[in-house]
C-alpha cells in the first residue's frame, strides 16, 4: 500500500523564531506618584518636590517619586531613632518573627516585585524573577534566623546594635541591595533609613508597602527617595551611627571623607574591574558561559562583573571563535520578555558613560566586535561588546565601564596571569577557569580580591560573604561576616 | 587511526564541568516558546521523530500499527506531517519496509547486539548487513561500553568503523548509552570517538537504561558536534532518545539545538527524536493551540 | 666611660639614620632620628616588597618567628626595663610585651579556624571564607606605654601576615627603636617591620595619604589626628582601625581587624 507522505506546509519553510513572550503586567499597580516612607506611613515630602522615574526600555515615565530634602532626612532619622529605643529592646526572637514575615511576604509578592524591578531598572525579567527577588527574600530569611542568636554569633563579645543605620544603595540590583542592607541591620537590632537609587526607587517603595502589610513597627524601616544630595544629607546626619553604601568608588571616597572623625561605623561596597582568567585546560564551553554570565549578566551593570578576560594565549583563537558565536545567540531587547538575555541600559547617563569608554577603546586601538542584533528604537540600549587587542594600559582595561563590554587580554604563564589580574586599584572579585585543582587553589590564594569564583562566575548567596579588597571598599555583606558590620562588640 | 593517535586524542579531550553544563541546560529549558513558534517547533518535532518500538514482545501486528501511526499521526488532518522514521529490531525491518514503501517514512533498525553491545564484532557486522538486506534505511548501533569504560578506545573505534563500512552510504547513528558512561567527560570523549570513527549521527541512549537522554548530556554532545564541524567541516546529526515523552521536553531539545548548533541542524537530516509516546502528546498540544481547549487522551489513538 | 648607642631607624632590616640627617631629643640626652616623609616612603616600599613572602609563609612559621621575638625580648629584659624608667611598672610592661608576642605567636595558625567559615550556599558549590592579610599596615603606636603600646598593635598585625611601618611614640621612641634590634634578630625577613621615629604631625599626613598603604592602625592618634587620618585615608580607601580604649587588650580581633575576608566558590561535580 502506497501512502504519500504529507506535503510540508508553508510554515515549515520559516526559520525558528521565538515569538514574543512578555511577562504579564496586569497584576501590577504603579501609583502616579509616591511619597516618603517615614515612621510607618507614606508622608508628603517637606521639599514638595518630585521627580520622574522612567522605564529605560521605553523611555516612559512610570511614576513620580518624592525628593527628600534635609528636613525630610531629619524626620526620617528621628523616626528611626525613636523606633530604635523599642526595636533594640525587643527580644531577638520577636525581631526574628518580624524579619521572617518580611521574607515570606516578599516570596508571596515575588512576581509583582520582579516585574516592578524589570520595568523600573531595565533588567531582564528572567533575572529579576530567578535571581534578584528570590535572593532578596532568601537574604531576609537568612538574617531573620540570626536575630535571636547574636550571642552565639559573637560569643564573649556582648553584641549590641549600633543605632540608626543610614543606607544608600545603587540602581543595578535595587531590591537585592536593599535586602543586603536592611536584613542584617534589623536582625542586629538597628533601625534604618534607606535611600534607593534615583533611577530605581519603585521596588524599595513596594518594600515599604510590605513593611506596612507585615505590621513592622513604625520607624524601624524608613525609605527616602531622592538623588545624590539626599544621600549626602543622610550620610552626614549626626544621629546616624552606621553608614552603609554600595556604589561607585568615587562616591565611596567622598563618604569616607565626609564621615571622617564622626565615629560613625562605615562599610563600603564599591567598584571593580575583575579579571576572569581562562587557562588552556579549562572546561571551555562552560568557561564561555561563565564569561558571558560574567559580563553580560544584568547588562554588565555589576560591580563584580568579569570585565577583563585574561586568556592563555594558546587558546585565544578557539575561545574567541566560540565566544563570538555565543554572542550571536544572546537575545537583546524587551526586558519583560521571558526570553530576553540582555535588557536595557539603566539610564541615559549610564549609556553615555558606556559609549564614552567604548569610544576611548576604539581610539586607543583596540578591536571591537559586536554581534548583529536589532535594538528597539526607543529606550537605552547597548550591544554586547567584545574588545580584543587590548593593552593593560587602555582605559577599557582599567576603568569600570559598568556595561556589557568585555576587554580581552592574554597571558602566557600563571605568574603573568596573577600579575595582570592584580594590577588594578580594585579588588572585588576574580574568576579562574582551569581543570587543575591545585592551580585553582594557587590562584585563589594570590588573587587580591574578596570573591574568587573558580569554574563559575557571578554566584551569590545570603550565607556567602561578599566585599572587596583595596579600592573596592571594606566590610562584608552576607553570612556571619555581614552581621558583624551591624553590631558593637567588645 | 593509529593506537597512539587515538589515545592522545582521547586524553586531549577537553573536560566538562558538570555544574556549569547543567546550569546551562536548565537556563535553556526556561525559554518560553509560544504561539506560532510553538506550532512551528511541534511540527518540526513530529518530522524529526524516530517512532520507536523495541520490545521483546514486538510483533508484525504491533509494527504495522506503528507504521500507520507514523505515516498519518492524525488521520483526517492533512496538516500533520509524517514522522521521520520507524525504528524497530532487525527481525521486524521487513515488516516495516513493506508498510512504509512509498510513504517517505524511513525504516531505522537497531543493530550490533542492541541494547548491550556485548557480542562479537563479526556478529555485529553480520547483523548490520542483514538489517540492510531487509531494507533498513538507517542503522542505529550501540557502542561497546565495556570496551570504552575499560579504556579500549581502539576496539570501540574499530568496531564503529567496521559497521560504518558495512553501512556504506546508509546513515549510521551511534548510540553512546550515556547513562552508562558515568561522566560528562566520558560523554564528550565517546562523542568525539564516534564522530571520528564515521558516525553520521550520535545518539544518546538505547532507552533501556535510566537515565536516558537528558538535556545536559545533549548540550555536551551538541557542543562536540559543533566543535567537530568547526574543525572538519562535517555536520554530524544528533539524536536524543529515551524518556522524551512531552511536548515541553521536545521543545526544550529544539531550543538547545537552535542555540547550540543553529538553524542548519533544525531538520530531520541532522536531528531526530527517538520516542514513542511523545507523538500523541505533541498532537494534543497542537490541538490545544488550535482549539484553545486542553485535550484528553481518549481522543488520540494509542498504537 | 660607656660606649653609647646611636639610636637609628629600623628600615628594610637595617639600622639607618634619617635621610634628612635630622635628630631630636625627646627622651633625655639621646639624639633620636627625626624621620622624614622620604624615610616613610622608603619604609613603605620595603614593607610592600616583604609582603608577598611574609604573607605566604606558613602560619606555623609565622608563629615560630613571633615566638622568637618573645625570646629575644625576654633576653633583653634588663635593657628595656631601664629604657622604660626602671622599677616595677617598667618590669611589668616588659613582661606584658613578652607575653603579647607569645600570645599572638599562638594565634597565627588559629585565625583561619576561628574566623573562617564554610558557607552552606543553596546550590552545588563548595564555598568558604578565609581571613587574609590586608597588606601594608601603618601602625601609629600610642604615646604610652612606650613599648607595650607598640607591641600590642604590632604583634597582631604581623600575626595575620601583614607587613608594617610603625610610627614610634613621639615622646618616648627609644623602646620602639630598640625593639627594632630585637626584631632584627628574630628571623623576621627584612622589611616586614619598619620603625620610624620623629614628629607625628609631620609624618602622619604622608602615611595616611600614601597610596600603597592598605590600612592604618590609629591606636596612637588623638581624636583630631584620627579625623585627619580618616579623611586622607579615603584617597585609596585605606581601612582605618580605631582601637579606642581597648587598644591594649589581647584579642584575636586585633589581628582580624587588619585582615580581609576572601570567599571562594567552586562547583561540586564529577
Amino acid at each position: 500500500m502506497a501512502i504519500a507522505k504529507r506535503p510540508s506546509t508553508e510554515m515549515r519553510e520559516r526559520r525558528f523564531e521565538y515569538a514574543a513572550a512578555p511577562e504579564a503586567t496586569d497584576h501590577l499597580k504603579i501609583a502616579d506618584s509616591y511619597s516618603l516612607f517615614i515612621g510607618g506611613r507614606f508622608v508628603e515630602p517637606h521639599s514638595r518636590r518630585r521627580f520622574a522615574t522612567v522605564n529605560p526600555a521605553t523611555g516612559q515615565t512610570l511614576s513620580e517619586v518624592a525628593e527628600a530634602d534635609d528636613a525630610d532626612v531629619d524626620r526620617a532619622v528621628t523616626a528611626a531613632a525613636d523606633a530604635f529605643r523599642s526595636w533594640s529592646r525587643l527580644s531577638g526572637a520577636k525581631r526574628a518573627r518580624h524579619i521572617f514575615r518580611l521574607s515570606r511576604l516578599m516570596q508571596e509578592r515575588a512576581r509583582e516585585l520582579a516585574v516592578l524591578e524589570t520595568m523600573d531598572g531595565g533588567k531582564p525579567i528572567k533575572e529579576s524573577r530567578d535571581v534578584d527577588v528570590p535572593l532578596a527574600a532568601a537574604h531576609f530569611f537568612y538574617y531573620a534566623g540570626w536575630a535571636d542568636k547574636l550571642e552565639w554569633a559573637f560569643p564573649n563579645r556582648r553584641p549590641r546594635p549600633l543605632g540608626v543605620a543610614g543606607q544608600v544603595i545603587p540602581w543595578n540590583f535595587p531590591l537585592l541591595m536593599l535586602a543586603w542592607k536592611i536584613a542584617p541591620a534589623l536582625a542586629a537590632g538597628n533601625t534604618v533609613v534607606l535611600k534607593p537609587a534615583e533611577t530605581t526607587p519603585l521596588s524599595a517603595l513596594a518594600f515599604a508597602d510590605i513593611c506596612q502589610q507585615a505590621d513592622l513597627p513604625p520607624g524601624v524601616v524608613n525609605i527616602l527617595t531622592g538623588a545624590g544630595s539626599t544621600g549626602a544629607s543622610l550620610v552626614g546626619h549626626p544621629d546616624v551611627r552606621k553608614v552603609a553604601f554600595t556604589g561607585s568608588t568615587e562616591v565611596g571616597k567622598e563618604i569616607q571623607r565626609a564621615t571622617a572623625g564622626s565615629g560613625k561605623h562605615l562599610t563600603l561596597e564599591l567598584g571593580g574591574k575583575a579579571a576572569n582568567i581562562v587557562f588552556e585546560d579549562a572546561p571551555l564551553d562552560q568557561a564561555i558561559e561563565g564569561i558571558v554570565n560574567g559580563i553580560y549578566f544584568n547588562q554588565g551593570h555589576v560591580c563584580c562583573a568579569g570585565s577583563r578576560l585574561l586568556v592563555q594565549e594558546s587558546i585565544l583563537e578557539p575561545l574567541l571563535a566560540k565566544l563570538k558565536s555565543r554572542l550571536g545567540t544572546l537575545r537583546v531587547g524587551d526586558p519583560l520578555d521571558k526570553n530576553t538575555d540582555v535588557g536595557a541600559i539603566n539610564s541615559r547617563a549610564q549609556l553615555e558613560k558606556i559609549e564614552g569608554l567604548v569610544n576611548s577603546g576604539i581610539e586607543e586601538g583596540a578591536e571591537i566586535y559586536q554581534p548583529a542584533c536589532d535594538l528597539p528604537e526607543r529606550g537605552y540600549w547597548f550591544r554586547p561588546t567584545i574588545f580584543t587587542n587590548v593593552a593593560q594600559s587602555y582605559r577599557i582595561a582599567r576603568e569600570e565601564i559598568f556595561g556589557p563590554v568585555l576587554s580581552v587580554l592574554t597571558f602566557r604563564t600563571p605568574d603573568e596571569a596573577v600579575e595582570k589580574a592584580n594590577n588594578t586599584p580594585y579588588g572585588l572579585s576574580a574568576g579562574v577557569w582551569t581543570d587543575k585543582g591545585s592551580r585553582i587553589l594557587w590562584l585563589a590564594e594570590r588573587m587580591r580580591a574578596g570573591v574568587v569564583w573558580a569554574n563559575t562566575f557571578n554566584r551569590f548567596d545570603p550565607t556567602s560573604p561578599f566585599g572587596g579588597y583595596k579600592e573596592s571598599g571594606f566590610g562584608r555583606e552576607g553570612g556571619l561576616h555581614g552581621l558583624a558590620a551591624y553590631v558593637e562588640l567588645d | 587511526m593509529s593506537l597512539t593517535h587515538l589515545g592522545s586524542l582521547m586524553r586531549g579531550v577537553r573536560s566538562v564541568d558538570q555544574v556549569g553544563v547543567e546550569e546551562r541546560a536548565a537556563a535553556l529549558a526556561k525559554r518560553s516558546i509560544k504561539k506560532a513558534s510553538k506550532l512551528w517547533a511541534l511540527d518540526l518535532a513530529i518530522r524529526c521523530i524516530d517512532l520507536t518500538t523495541l520490545e521483546g514482545a514486538d510483533t508484525p501486528g504491533k509494527v504495522t500499527a506503528l507504521c500507520a501511526k507514523g505515516v498519518r499521526p492524525q488521520p483526517g488532518d492533512a496538516s500533520i506531517p509524517s514522522v521521520a522514521a520507524i525504528c524497530v529490531y532487525p527481525s521486524l525491518v521487513a515488516t516495516a519496509v513493506a508498510h512504509l514503501r512509498g510513504s517517505g517514512v524511513r525504516v531505522a533498525s537497531v543493530a550490533t547486539a542492541f541494547p548491550s553491545g556485548q557480542s562479537f564484532t563479526s556478529i555485529k557486522v553480520a547483523e548490520t548487513r542483514e538489517a540492510l538486506a531487509a531494507g533498513a534505511d538507517e542503522i542505529d548501533m550501540v557502542i561497546d561500553r565495556g570496551a570504552f569504560l575499560s579504556g579500549d578506545y581502539q576496539r570501540v573505534y574499530d568496531e564503529i568503523g567496521s559497521v560504518k563500512e558495512a553501512c556504506g552510504s546508509t546513515p549510521l547513528k551511534v548510540i553512546l548509552e550515556t547513562g552508562e558512561l558515568g561522566t560528562y567527560d566520558n560523554v564528550r570523549r565517546a562523542s568525539i570517538l564516534a564522530m571520528a570513527a564515521g558516525a553520521d549521527f550520535i545518539k544518546t541512549s538505547t532507552g533501556k537504561i535510566t537515565p536516558a537522554a537528558t538535556l545536559p548530556v545533549s548540550v555536551v554532545m551538541m557542543e562536540c558536534i559543533r566543535d567537530f564541524s568547526r574543525e572538519t567541516g562535517k555536520q554530524i546529526g544528533f539524536k536524543p532518545a529515551g524518556g522524551i515523552r512531552t511536548s515541553k521536553q521536545a521543545i526544550a531539545y529544539l531550543v538547545v539545538l537552535y542555540e547550540t548548533l543553529g538553524p542548519d541542524w533544525m531538520t530531520p537530516e541532522r536531528f531526530r527524536l527517538g520516542a514513542s509516546s511523545l507523538l500523541n502528546d505533541i498532537l494534543m498540544q497542537i490541538q490545544k493551540e488550535r482549539s484553545g481547549a486542553y485535550q484528553g487522551a481518549d481522543y488520540f489513538s494509542v498504537d | 666611660m660607656d660606649v653609647r648607642k646611636t639610636y637609628k631607624l629600623f628600615a628594610a632590616g637595617e639600622f639607618v639614620r634619617s635621610e634628612s640627617g635630622r635628630t631630636y631629643q625627646p627622651d633625655g640626652p639621646h639624639n633620636v632620628p627625626r624621620g622624614s616623609r622620604k624615610d616613610l616612603r622608603d619604609m613603605v616600599k620595603a614593607a610592600r616588597g616583604a609582603f608577598p613572602g611574609w604573607s605566604r609563609r606558613t602560619a606555623m612559621n609565622r608563629g615560630q618567628v613571633l615566638y622568637r621575638a618573645a625570646e629575644m625580648l625576654d633576653g633583653r629584659r634588663a635593657e628595656f626595663r631601664d629604657l622604660l624608667g626602671g622599677g616595677r611598672p617598667a618590669g611589668g610592661q616588659v613582661d606584658a610585651a613578652v607575653e603579647t608576642w607569645v600570645w599572638y605567636a599562638g594565634w597565627t595558625d588559629k585565625l583561619h579556624q576561628f574566623a573562617g567559615t564554610v558557607n552552606p550556599v543553596a546550590g552545588p558549590y563548595f564555598n568558604f571564607t578565609l581571613p587574609e592579610p590586608t597588606g601594608v599596615v601603618g601602625v601609629v603606636a600610642p604615646e604610652e606605654p612606650a613599648l607595650l603600646g607598640l607591641v600590642r598593635r604590632l604583634a597582631p598585625a604581623l600575626c595575620g601576615g601583614n607587613t608594617v611601618v610603625a610610627l614610634a611614640s613621639e615622646r618616648a621612641p627609644l623602646a620602639a627603636l630598640t625593639l627594632g634590634e630585637v626584631l632584627a634578630t628574630s628571623d623576621l625577613p627584612p622589611g616586614v617591620v619598619n620603625v620610624l621615629s620623629g614628629k607625628r604631625q609631620e609624618l602622619l599626613p604622608w602615611l595616611a595619604a600614601h597610596m600603597d598603604v592598605n590600612a592604618i592602625d590609629a591606636a596612637g592618634c588623638t581624636a583630631a589626628q584620627l579625623a585627619q587620618v580618616q579623611e586622607a585615608a579615603a584617597g585609596n580607601l585605606k581601612r582605618v582601625v580605631q582601637s579606642g580604649p581597648g587598644a591594649e587588650a589581647l584579642s584575636p580581633h586585633a589581628a582580624l581587624d587588619l585582615m580581609e575576608f576572601k570567599t571562594v566558590w567552586h562547583p561540586i561535580g564529577v
